[in-house]
């Protein structure tokens, strides 16, 4: 059919470039380090940690996240909306702001260890394997729970409706309709919590460390900025390669599935009425807002006094940031729906390839490749901008991939009868459809761009700078009032320009 | 006139034949257990199935090569025949302009649809506010407004009462008889067939049989109407 080859051949140029992305930097460090060597025993070992606490993460977000989200997805209450936004949080935090408010709470002078003083018990300690699950969990476990969400908004209400009518218990409709839903969603949630951990950077940097808790990604670090050794690099950037490409496979081959049925939109409230699961449900809740409020309020705490008395130079740093951000969002969004449109595993497993490159070596390649030609720390907020989009696509692709297949699934055969193709098709079927997830995706992407610390800490450009990285500077210089105040900003512009971007993307379907 | 030409369908381990012609502006009813292949011959004839081998012909014509939007067909499926994102005024527009880049005069034979099957004034609805019978309605106006000369139905009515179902399948006759459209529907219901179709055709046992006059199928039923009407 002639929509199937438009689309296919859009989604293969796409897939084709975002491979080019992310080899032809890879193939330069190769090519700078002149061959790689073999893994020596320390590489082996950081592998292993690498996959178990990821694996750890995984679990425990995903576990975790289930009766959280089936509470959120039964209840009505003043305050839901907010809560939902709240879960996009910690996401979108900036790394290194969140781990300073982790460590407000659970770190040596942090509240639980004043607490537990109080009471004659001894300092716990969240440096180590602990501490890194604890913050992987802090970060994902909200992703995990607004996946699930959509998961349960996909379920048709007409089925729902119909389990209220024959009054089945809680059991069978879970049985029945939420376990066939959570079995195809799952394992596609595992797969990316572990893919983000194993990728985790700035955590491990902090909280592991020492030779029973690096990762590969601290070990490139390292690898780089320590020893200069480029071969030791590229020899772990293959092994992260290849194990990323594994999982990411893996979670495609497993999160196939039919999609929900079609249903005609009705709002349905399933919500028991028994007094003992709105007890069970208020207090998953409230736990999880807590969990995931808390540091969040301690940054406030710790920045606002300091906010009016900012330097110029960190206005500045937030409009480029903004800039760098909604740029990389454009790339990401764009690249995501050109390969999820065509519908094909192979084309969007190249998308999720992306997060397997660390942007340490993407960044890296990139600044090889482009020497020859020009001094790439001109060029670093565009490498920032790509690097980002790069890195965003596998979230991009998760989050419309699952609703595409289901408008097709369901509205393909009407679409079809009506000649509906390309851009008719697009206007009329897939975008109205996919509003919501277009909104989270393009505000996930602008948020992540506008918090990371990774390829423009590596070679910092001359004159400008991201807040991120002048916070970087400003904690260098031991300013700390004012690297407080700069992180509170780069906080609140994340969540606004996520919030925006969300806002934009619900209330479509109001 | 449609033909098919000793078609043979497969779906997995389904297979069914059909060999038969049926005259331009006639009425078809296809009866006969669930599960014998009526909806996979109505699959068939708008394209949404291979024929395995045989071919289906229009005027003469093969429609092999067209892909289900461009065969002179108008489909109503058993549900889900309108988009639920979209008001009603724009679901018929589809049928007019699948890029929904609509004209005054298209705006205005949208209305005349619409008034037509008894939806004026609910243009900017979306389906989700209609009733079951005014959902089958805004459908049927676009099939109207599409003016293809095949008009299937694959028991869109099933869900509606019986009063409802036959004040429908009666407005289905006179959009049908207005356009000079054929007519194929699928029923379970010998009721159905005697007041809609002068003719008939049973499909049972991985075959659907030539088409005969509906009245005189059903005075002297073969084996097979036989079983199935108990």
């Amino acid at each position: 059919m002639a929509r199937g080859s438009l689309a296919l051949r859009i989604g293969g140029a796409a897939a084709l470039a975002v491979a080019v992305l992310v080899l032809a930097p890879l193939v330069a460090v190769l090519w700078r380090a002149g061959g790689a060597g073999w893994p020596t025993p320390a590489d082996w070992s950081a592998l292993r940690f690498t996959v178990l606490q990821a694996a750890l993460s995984a679990l425990f977000s995903a576990l975790l996240a289930i009766p959280v989200a089936r509470a959120l997805a039964r209840r009505r209450f003043p305050g839901r909306d907010a809560l939902i936004l709240l879960m996009g949080a910690p996401f979108i935090l900036p790394v290194i702001a969140a781990i300073a408010g982790l460590l407000a709470i659970f770190g040596r002078n942090g509240l639980v260890n004043r607490a537990l003083e109080a009471v004659g018990s001894g300092p716990i300690d969240i440096f180590g394997l602990h501490g890194v699950l604890l913050a992987h969990v802090f970060f994902n476990l909200p992703l995990a729970v607004r996946l699930l969400l959509d998961g349960w908004r996909a379920i048709p209400g007409e089925r729902l409706r119909l389990a209220a009518q024959l009054d089945l218990p809680p059991a069978t409709v879970f049985r029945l309709i939420e376990w066939p839903m959570l079995r195809a969603r799952i394992p596609g949630i595992l797969a990316v919590v572990f893919a983000i951990c194993l990728s985790s950077f700035a955590v491990v940097l902090i909280l592991g460390g020492g030779p029973a808790a690096t990762t590969i990604e601290l070990a490139i670090y390292q690898a780089f900025t320590f020893d200069f050794d480029l071969g030791k690099a590229a020899t772990l950037a293959a092994l992260q390669l290849v194990i990323v490409t594994f999982a990411a496979a893996a979670a495609l081959s497993l999160s196939r599935s039919e999609g929900p049925g079609a249903g005609l939109d009705r709002m349905v409230v399933f919500a028991p009425v028994s007094p003992l699961l709105r007890l069970q449900d208020a207090a998953v809740l409230i736990a999880t807002t807590v969990f995931v409020a808390l540091p969040i309020l301690m940054l406030l705490t710790q920045g606002a006094g300091s906010l009016t008395d900012m330097p110029p130079v960190i206005w500045t740093a937030a409009l480029i940031s903004v800039g760098v951000a909604l740029a990389s969002a454009a790339l990401s969004v764009l690249l995501g729906l050109a390969l999820a449109l065509p519908r094909r595993n192979g084309i969007e497993s190249i998308g999720m390839m992306t997060h397997a490159a660390s942007a340490l070596v993407l960044g890296t390649g990139l600044f090889l490749l482009l020497r020859p030609f020009t001094y790439p720390g001109n060029h670093v907020l565009a490498i920032t901008a790509v690097v980002n989009a790069a890195s965003a696509l596998p979230f991009v692709l998760r989050s419309l991939s699952p609703d595409l297949r289901a408008a097709e699934a369901d509205w393909g055969r009407l679409a079809d009868s009506l000649n509906l193709t390309g851009w008719s098709r697009l206007r009329c079927l897939i975008l109205p459809r996919l509003r919501r997830p277009l909104g989270f995706a393009a505000g996930l992407a602008a948020a992540l761009s506008m918090g990371d610390l990774g390829v423009i800490a590596l070679f910092p450009p001359p004159d400008a700078a991201t807040l991120p990285l002048q916070i970087y500077r400003l904690m260098g210089a031991y300013r700390m009032e004012t690297a407080a105040a700069a992180s509170l900003l780069l906080v609140a512009l994340s969540f606004g320009i996520f919030a925006l971007f969300d806002r934009i993307g619900r209330h479509a379907d109001a | 006139m449609l033909t098919l030409e000793n078609l043979t369908l497969r779906q997995g381990d389904f297979g069914m034949t059909a060999d038969w012609s049926l005259p331009a502006g006639a009425r078809l009813a296809l009866i006969g257990p669930s599960g014998a292949g009526k909806s996979t011959l109505l699959a068939a004839i708008s394209g949404f199935l291979a024929p395995a081998s045989g071919r289906v012909l229009w005027r003469g014509e093969d429609l092999a090569p067209l892909p289900p939007g461009k065969r002179p067909v108008a489909m109503l499926f058993q549900d889900g025949n309108l988009f639920p994102h979209l008001s009603v005024a724009r679901n018929v527009g589809l049928g007019l302009r699948p890029d929904l880049r609509l004209t005054d005069e298209d705006r205005g034979a949208v209305t005349n649809a619409l008034s037509r099957v008894g939806l004026t004034g609910l243009e900017d609805r979306r389906p989700a506010q209609l009733s079951g019978g005014q959902q089958s309605r805004a459908a049927l106006a676009r099939v109207l407004v599409m003016q293809r000369p095949l008009l299937l139905l694959d028991e869109p009515f099933s869900a509606l009462g019986p009063a409802l179902r036959r004040e429908m399948l009666d407005l289905v006759g006179e959009v049908a008889e207005e356009a000079g459209a054929t007519l194929i529907m699928v029923t379970h219901d010998p009721e159905d067939a005697r007041r809609m179709a002068g003719l008939t055709a049973v499909v049972a046992e991985g075959r659907a049989e030539a088409p005969v006059a509906t009245g005189a199928l059903f005075a002297d039923p073969p084996e097979s109407l036989r079983s199935y009407l108990g």
